[in-house]
Order: structure tokens, then sequence, then C-alpha cells
């Protein structure tokens, strides 16, 4: 083990890279996806914290497009490039989706999680990133730790547990 | 132009008045059911970023009970009551008169849940109709549903409308405690109202600040 990685913190509708030894974490998942890209060889990794489908329910001019699957995905690709990744080697893990809450109510804002968890896997299948594992769904909240060297995500719950996938 | 641009420190005084008449009732209510003092702070209202909205309830990964329920009406948005774990046994404890009740215990024991649920119900209904009387304003709550998870995943589903038009929220956040625990982050509960971005403007018509 080397003592001296340290854990980058990406915040909600927030994203970031990270390179080895050093993983990755976002806290408090629930109806939010956490994104997981990365590509082992190169030993590099990006994580964002997805709020909403589409960018299109965005009903300002300027959006900050980690917020949004459609907008947050391709940007984390682009700067995954800059950091040299080629973008066909590029693998996926997800998490979250979460219903923390049941209603009875036909509100669409409602079933935000697996509206999120579609979206997500709609921008993977566009830009052809094979999506390796996923946990998503159900009503707990997660917490997420991607490590480069094990290409293991972490995931942390209050009711279920600890896993790996 | 945003809806934040336009909220003025009497804004921000007049939802204050109602995170502390609010609260204030639900404390009461409180209070009569615990048989236990029970203090409030004065409300804070602010706008902050998700991001400062997660440090308010001890960090996203902090468990918590959260009680949600959304209202609808003249004005929308979401109600939140949030206790740290350690406060929720002891309050619940003492409700059900079982010293042993643990949320952390799974399966977490039906009474203990559905007294929690109940205490929600009670605390979020004398928020509610506080502020319905102090606007005048018609208010239809969903009713309460009860979350043990972390903060961050609860209180971002109260971030979803507001997230579609901006990145910061107004949050009208009414702190109270026991008396005789003190006021420390281990035992704080917090009412959190969010309201809708399009909602401000109703309650503020509805109390002549417009």
């Amino acid at each position: 083990m080397i003592d001296s990685a340290s854990v980058v913190k990406v915040g909600i509708a927030q994203m970031d890279v990270v390179k080895a030894p050093n993983t990755i974490r976002t806290s408090g998942l629930g109806s939010c996806v956490g994104v997981v890209l990365y590509d082992e060889s190169k030993g590099v990794a990006g994580l964002i914290h997805v709020m909403l489908p589409d960018s299109q329910l965005g009903r300002t001019d300027s959006i900050n497009v980690a917020k949004f699957a459609d907008t947050g995905i391709p940007a984390m690709v682009n700067q995954l490039k800059q950091e040299g990744v080629q973008p066909f080697k590029l693998k996926a893990k997800i998490a979250g989706g979460a219903q923390m809450f049941q209603f009875t109510s036909s509100k669409d804002s409602m079933r935000i999680g697996p509206r999120n968890v579609e979206a997500v896997k709609l921008q993977l299948k566009k830009l052809s990133i094979p999506l390796i594992a996923e946990d998503t769904g159900g009503s707990s909240g997660r917490t997420i730790e991607f490590d480069l060297h094990t290409t293991k995500l972490n995931i942390r719950t209050v009711n279920q547990g600890v896993k790996d996938i | 132009m945003t809806f934040h641009d336009k909220i003025t420190s009497l804004h921000l005084d007049v939802l204050k008045e109602i995170g502390n008449i609010g609260a204030a009732h639900a404390a009461t209510a409180l209070s009569s059911l615990l048989n236990t003092k029970i203090d409030m702070r004065v409300p804070k209202v602010e706008m902050v970023s998700f991001n400062e909205m997660m440090e308010r309830g001890g960090g996203a990964d902090q468990a918590v009970a959260g009680i949600y329920l959304r209202i609808e009406g003249d004005a929308k948005g979401g109600m939140f009551f949030i206790l740290p774990i350690e406060q929720a046994n002891h309050f619940i404890q003492k409700l059900i008169r079982d010293e042993s009740f643990d949320f952390r215990q799974t399966p977490v024991s039906e009474l203990g849940f559905s007294a929690m649920q109940e205490l929600g119900n009670i605390l979020s209904g004398s928020y509610l109709s506080a502020l319905s009387d102090f606007t005048s304003l018609k208010i239809y709550p969903t009713p309460p549903a009860l979350s043990i998870d972390m903060f961050g995943a609860i209180i971002s589903f109260g971030l979803i409308e507001v997230s579609q038009v901006s990145d910061h929220v107004i949050v009208i956040d009414t702190t109270i405690y026991e008396e005789n625990m003190g006021d420390t982050e281990t035992v704080r509960g917090h009412f959190f109202l969010l309201l809708d971005p399009d909602s401000f403007e109703s309650i503020f018509r509805a109390l002549g600040v417009s």
C-alpha cells in the first residue's frame, strides 16, 4: 500500500479527475448518480455526481455541465482526453439513482432517481463506453469511492452495509 | 435575471419570520409530546450552494433520521425535519418508553419507526399550519415520509426543483434542541424549508412585501 495516497472529494453536481494511487469519492448519493469513467492502463479516472437527467430541464442560459447526465458525461470525456486518455479505452461504473421516499405522486421529479440512471446509460451508449458494473436503484443512500489500483468501486450505505463492484 | 437577484434583506426577514413561527409551533408540540423543554435558535435564512447545504446537516454522509414532505398549493416546496441518529433514538426511546430502541439496529422495530413517523407528522403539521395561518396561503402537504439514511441522500431530494434554475438554494433553517442536552451538533434537530423558486413571490405577495 502507498501511504501517501489521498482522496479527491467530489461534491454534488461537480466533477473531478484523479490519478493513481489517489482515490476519488463522492458522498451521500440519493437520487443522484455517481459516474466513474476510467482507463486503468493510464491510471486516470474521472467522477461526476449527476443530479438531473437532461440539461433541457435547466431553465437558465448558463449551466453547470456537471449537474446533468447529457452534458456532464461528454464534458468528463473531454477532460479525460486532456489527461492523455484515449476515449475508446474508457470504461464506466455507476452507482446511485435511489428512490429515497415512496410517494404516490405522479409528479415526475418524484422518480428522478430511475430517470437519472436511464439518462446516464443512454449517454454511455452514445459514447460507446462499456458499463462494467452498476449498483443502482433501491431506496438507500450511497457513498462511493473508486480505487484505480483495483478498479473497484467501493459502496457504503447506512442500512445495507458495504460492498465492492 | 434569476429569482435570487430580486431577494432583498426585507424578504429575508420575512422568510426568517416564517421559520420562526413555524418552528416555534413545532417545538411547542414536541415539548408537550415528550414532556421536556425544547429550545430553538433564531432561524437562519441564507442563500447557499448545494455543497454548503450538505454541511448544514453535518455532512453529506452523516446518518440521520429525515422526515420529508412536499407542499403543494399556493406555495410549493420541500419541508424536512432532520435529527441526528443519536437524538432521534433519544426522542423515540422516551416516546415509546423503551430505552433499548436504536435506529441502527436492523431491522428497526416497527413501533419505533412508526413513532418517528408520527413525530414527524405532528411536527411538520404544526410548522406548516403556522405557516399557512401567517400567510393566509392554502398549502397542502403530502403525507410525510421517513428515511433513516445519509443526510446528503435525503436533502438532495429537496434540491431537485431548485437545481433546474440555480446552483444555489435559499434555505430557511431553524435549529431545535433539548434544553438539558445543550446545543451541540450531535443533538441538534433542523427544520429545513426549501421553497420552489416560483413560490417566493406568492409568499411575499401574500404578506404585502412584493
